[in-house]
């Protein structure tokens, strides 16, 4: 069977620190997962090896069955991985919606050299995709006047925008003020499940991988740990003792 | 919104009448929109955060290109001539841009100034094919196969010129709006997101460059046949630099700007060299310098605060 993404292997190191030891992992359609570890274990890595950003220095990453590790990560992007950012990557001189349009402008190769890209048909779409995440008041907003939480709302709809099959969220509520995460999460999640788009996504909060996770992989100085169930690697000691600390 | 666009319609129907009520300044606003038409690039540029300081070379290329043509084809259509010269910058601003596009900011500017000078260098060595400190002349084409006296053929050059800006500024402002200029854009804020909606920063911004090599060959073109010669002073570093000026001066990033810029930069050089002998540039560097304190929107900044306040007085009063 092809998995949706699959790694083999990958290797990287940033000189003396080993950001990834062979990480082998598969991930198929419809399955959420969520990556947990203490800080430097190379969450963040694994996604920029899987988007292109970095080329490990050794092992494959296959998309659908192909090898798409030397691809850069517009060419990924383009087969259908997507990524969000934990800082947000937006065009800052641009409001919430032209945002939007422009990855739609992205995704369609949009041509026409007069017509007002606010005009395109793609519009009605894109103000879908603001309610989908409650931001339908901020679509005429500079992105850099919105709050950090909607900011990280409208880059994982850019990413979205694009119609992908494979998201890939780097700490989608980190920033997030902790009474909104899980309406951030819920709203996220009831939108992915309506693109029926995959999520892999990096978390701090144990809370948030619980609820929102199918699967949870606790990566530690660059090797996958444990992989398996949230209840199951919620509760194993060592996750206990290195991630989540002893109060849990 | 009426009395936003009441000055400009104003300030174009007595630009078109210029020819009828101020003949002297006929010519000297052709000149006037050429150098805005090719202001016109740099602005296009600066809206993806980018300047550049050898933008003459593809005014040079296309004057070059049209005095080419007329030698080759002595006595060659006036629209031959024009196609001819902006399709030679065109193809110019593709070839190069596939190098600079993938540069930014100071090493951008630097690059496209290093191009610029070495085809400066190119037109004075080559003597014998370019003339070359001297030049080469632009003998008057034909007009739809007619020949024009001086007079009509400057009036023809006047609205051809007039035209032409106001199209190309038209395309111009509607293309910056449209999906590619939006793109192209986004050069300015974010090209790590850029690469992640599975576009390439580099085709991105080759395809601004090239509109902005073609902006300003329209301008080399119109310069080059209205005075009638070409000479390697228009690809000279001091004309890109003075393209840069006139663009920060009438707002950067504002395509209108650029045409009053360009104008408004004409005039006071022309009556401030008669006047003033060797400190006009004097008044131009204090100008900027104000401008650039005062008003960085510049002309087209004053111009649209000064229209808010009007508006918003309206609305106060109502």
């Amino acid at each position: 069977m092809t998995h949706l993404l699959e790694t083999k292997g990958l290797e990287i190191r940033f000189g003396g620190v080993v950001a990834a030891d062979d990480i082998t992992l598969q991930i198929d359609a419809g399955k959420n997962l969520a990556i947990i570890g203490p800080n430097g274990a190379g969450k963040t890595t694994f996604l920029n090896i899987c988007t292109g950003w970095l080329k490990p220095a050794s092992g494959k990453v296959y998309f659908e069955g192909r090898d798409v590790t030397p691809l850069s990560p517009r060419a990924i992007t383009r087969l259908g991985v997507a990524r969000a950012f934990q800082i947000p990557q937006l065009f800052t001189e641009h409001t919430a919606l032209e945002n939007l349009l422009i990855a739609t402008a992205a995704r369609d190769r949009l041509q026409n050299p007069i017509r007002a890209l606010k005009d395109t048909r793609q519009r009605a779409e894109m103000m879908h995709l603001l309610d989908m995440i409650n931001c339908t008041d901020a679509a005429h907003q500079q992105v850099d006047e919105l709050s950090e939480g909607q900011r990280k709302l409208i880059d994982i709809a850019v990413a979205l925008a694009l119609r992908p099959k494979l998201l890939l969220m780097d700490e989608p509520t980190s920033g997030v003020a902790s009474s909104e995460k899980f309406d951030v999460m819920e709203i996220l999640v009831k939108a992915l499940a309506e693109a029926e788009v995959t999520a892999v996504f990096v978390e701090h909060d144990m809370g948030i991988v619980e609820r929102y996770a199918d699967e949870v992989a606790v990566w530690n100085m660059g090797k996958i740990e444990l992989r398996g169930t949230p209840q199951e690697v919620l509760e194993h000691p060592d996750v206990i003792r290195d991630v989540i600390g002893e109060v849990a | 919104m009426f009395i936003r666009i009441t000055i400009p319609t104003l300030l174009l129907i007595l630009l078109a009448l210029v020819p009828f009520g101020a003949p002297g300044l006929q010519v000297l606003l052709t000149l006037a929109l050429a150098k805005g038409i090719a202001v016109m690039g740099v602005t296009v540029l600066l809206r993806s955060g980018q300047v550049s300081f050898g933008h003459a070379l593809y005014f040079a290329i296309a004057a070059y290109g049209g005095a080419f043509t007329l030698m080759l084809m002595p006595g060659a259509d006036l629209i031959i001539v024009l196609v001819f010269g902006i399709v030679t910058a065109v193809l110019s601003g593709i070839i190069v841009g596939l190098f600079v596009a993938r540069y930014r900011f100071i090493f951008f500017a630097m690059l496209n100034l290093a191009f610029s000078m070495i085809f400066w260098s190119i037109l004075e060595k080559f003597y014998h094919y370019t003339g070359g400190a001297d030049g080469m002349r632009l003998p008057r084409p034909t007009v739809m196969w007619i020949e024009l006296e001086r007079g009509a053929y400057e009036l023809v050059m006047f609205y051809l010129a007039l035209a032409l800006a106001l199209g190309l500024g038209w395309f111009s402002m509607r293309w910056l709006d449209s999906p590619t200029g939006q793109l192209f854009r986004t050069i300015k804020t974010n090209e790590t997101r850029l690469q992640y909606l599975g576009m390439s920063p580099q085709r991105v911004m080759l395809t601004g460059y090239v509109l902005s090599a073609l902006l300003c060959g329209v301008g080399g073109i119109i310069m080059g046949l209205v005075q009638g010669v070409v000479t390697p002073e228009y690809a000279f570093w001091v004309r890109s630099g003075e393209m840069v000026f006139i663009a920060v001066l009438g707002g950067a990033g504002s395509v209108p700007g650029a045409l009053v810029g360009a104008a408004i930069y004409e005039i006071v050089r022309t009556y401030a060299s008669a006047f003033a002998g060797d400190i006009w540039q004097l008044v131009l560097g204090t100008f900027l310098l104000i401008i650039i304190l005062f008003a960085p929107g510049g002309i087209a900044g004053i111009y649209s605060g000064v229209m808010d306040r009007i508006a918003g007085k309206k609305e106060d009063s109502e």
